[in-house]
């Protein structure tokens, strides 16, 4: 079924047709959308998309960052105030892909594609979502949550809190290929200490749901504790409650929900792989 | 469908087309222009053999909508070459054996040249990651990294 482009200068306009039109999607950078159409017959009539230049913002003065939806990860890895998002940018698809894939269509990546959002997760991010006439400010995983039920607007840009500390960040992906797999699981971690305890713990965890999800008992596990082999030990047991990963062609159930914890406990000790 | 005109640059030159709502840019340039060296392989953004560069970064032709490419500047392993000499990447990749089939070479060849572009004199490790998206069933990637590798030498060598 052929497919109809809409282009609109503001974001507005294309949020507002992305609402009146049941059957659009919203194109970021195409690396989603574009191989839908190009395997044909997609699930879509009309692809809407924007070339307002909001979505390209970035600000990274002060302790909270703003990130346009429609930058990419190549540009991620370009701005030097961003560093602790570069181990996890770098690991999106190769160079190519880089230059075209967006933070916006992150979130929107089905498993075992969205990686930087595990990321995002683990940094409490917020989305602004342009309904049409305004933007509302809502949580990241509040949006994961509601993925499969239709648009929620157009993601206009993503926030989040600088972390707390140098390294503070940790993310993981695990894959069988090198050096560019998909992913059988990722972790990311955002770990503030304080005198050498975890104060804060978030933990997230992708391709080990339908969407990426937290990991609140692991978060519980590991509070007021130190990162060696004793204090991450209940975090450890209890690192696959709350998950609910599926079968697919990269792994079963069954061998992620036997990995994460070994992987967990690498990241959480800052073990080699 | 709509027919929408697009105007760009491929290798140096201005080019004016129509193109189909939803048309990718690797059809664009196969079907209309008729620029055959980005090939056709998966169309879903995962072999690499369509890389092309936009405004000087690698980007997948096969999932880049046509018409974001309006008033850019387009390269593609055609216009390395415009003249009898070779481009000192598709000498290495010759000198090196870096092609076997040559399915994957204007892919690599573009992923390497955005590469050296960026980065004149990379690491190995650099190298491995800037074709890490570009597969290869022939070669077993070392003569393209040993190639590519070698291109970025002899520029260094060559006086400026």
């Amino acid at each position: 079924m052929p497919v109809t482009v809409r282009t609109f200068a503001s974001l507005g306009e294309a949020a507002s047709t992305l609402g009146s039109e049941r059957e659009a999607r919203f194109l970021g950078g195409g690396t989603l959308l574009m191989r839908a159409i190009n395997e044909g017959n997609p699930p879509f009539r009309t692809v809407v998309r924007t070339t307002d230049p909001r979505l390209k913002e970035i600000r990274t003065a002060g302790q909270r960052i703003v990130i346009g939806a429609g930058v990419t990860m190549a540009e991620i890895l370009r701005i030097r105030e961003l560093d602790f998002l570069h181990p996890v940018a770098r690991t999106v698809g190769g160079p190519a892909v880089r230059s075209a894939a967006t933070v916006g269509g992150n979130i929107f990546a089905e498993k075992p594609y969205g990686d930087l959002v595990v990321a995002l997760l683990a940094l409490d991010a917020t989305v602004s979502v342009h309904g049409g006439y305004s933007a509302r400010e809502v949580p990241l995983a509040e949006v994961l949550a509601q993925r499969g039920n239709g648009a929620p607007g157009v993601i206009e840009q993503v926030m989040i809190e600088r972390p707390a500390q140098q390294g503070a960040l940790r993310f993981r992906k695990v894959s069988r290929v090198r050096p560019k797999g998909v992913s059988v699981l990722s972790i990311a971690a955002h770990l503030p200490t304080s005198s050498g305890r975890i104060q804060g713990a978030r933990i997230a965890y992708g391709a080990m749901a339908p969407t990426p999800i937290r990991a609140p008992a692991v978060e519980r596990a590991l509070e007021g504790r130190s990162l060696d082999r004793e204090g991450i030990a209940q975090a450890l047991a209890v690192a696959v409650d709350d998950c609910a990963p599926a079968d697919d062609a990269i792994a079963s159930a069954w061998y992620r929900r036997e990995v994460l914890p070994v992987h967990l406990r690498r990241l959480l000790l800052g073990e080699a792989r | 469908m709509s027919k929408k005109p697009v105007q760009f640059r491929l290798n140096g030159g201005d080019k004016a087309v129509f193109v189909d709502d939803g048309q990718n840019l690797l059809d664009v340039l196969r079907r209309g222009i008729g620029d055959f060296a980005p090939k056709y392989g998966c169309g879903q953004g995962t072999c690499g053999v369509c890389t092309v560069l936009i405004d000087g970064e690698p980007y997948l032709a096969c999932l880049t909508l046509a018409e974001t490419c309006e008033g850019r500047e387009v390269q593609t392993a055609s216009g390395l070459a415009p003249g009898p000499e070779l481009h000192p990447l598709q000498k290495a990749f010759m000198e090196h054996f870096a092609a076997q089939c040559g399915f994957c070479t204007p892919g690599m060849l573009m992923a390497a040249k955005a590469l050296l572009d960026r980065n004149p004199q990379p690491s190995r490790e650099d190298v491995v990651e800037a074709i890490g998206g570009n597969i290869c069933r022939c070669t077993g990637y070392e003569p393209i990294i040993n190639a590519i590798l070698a291109a970025a030498s002899a520029a260094g060598r060559r006086p400026a």
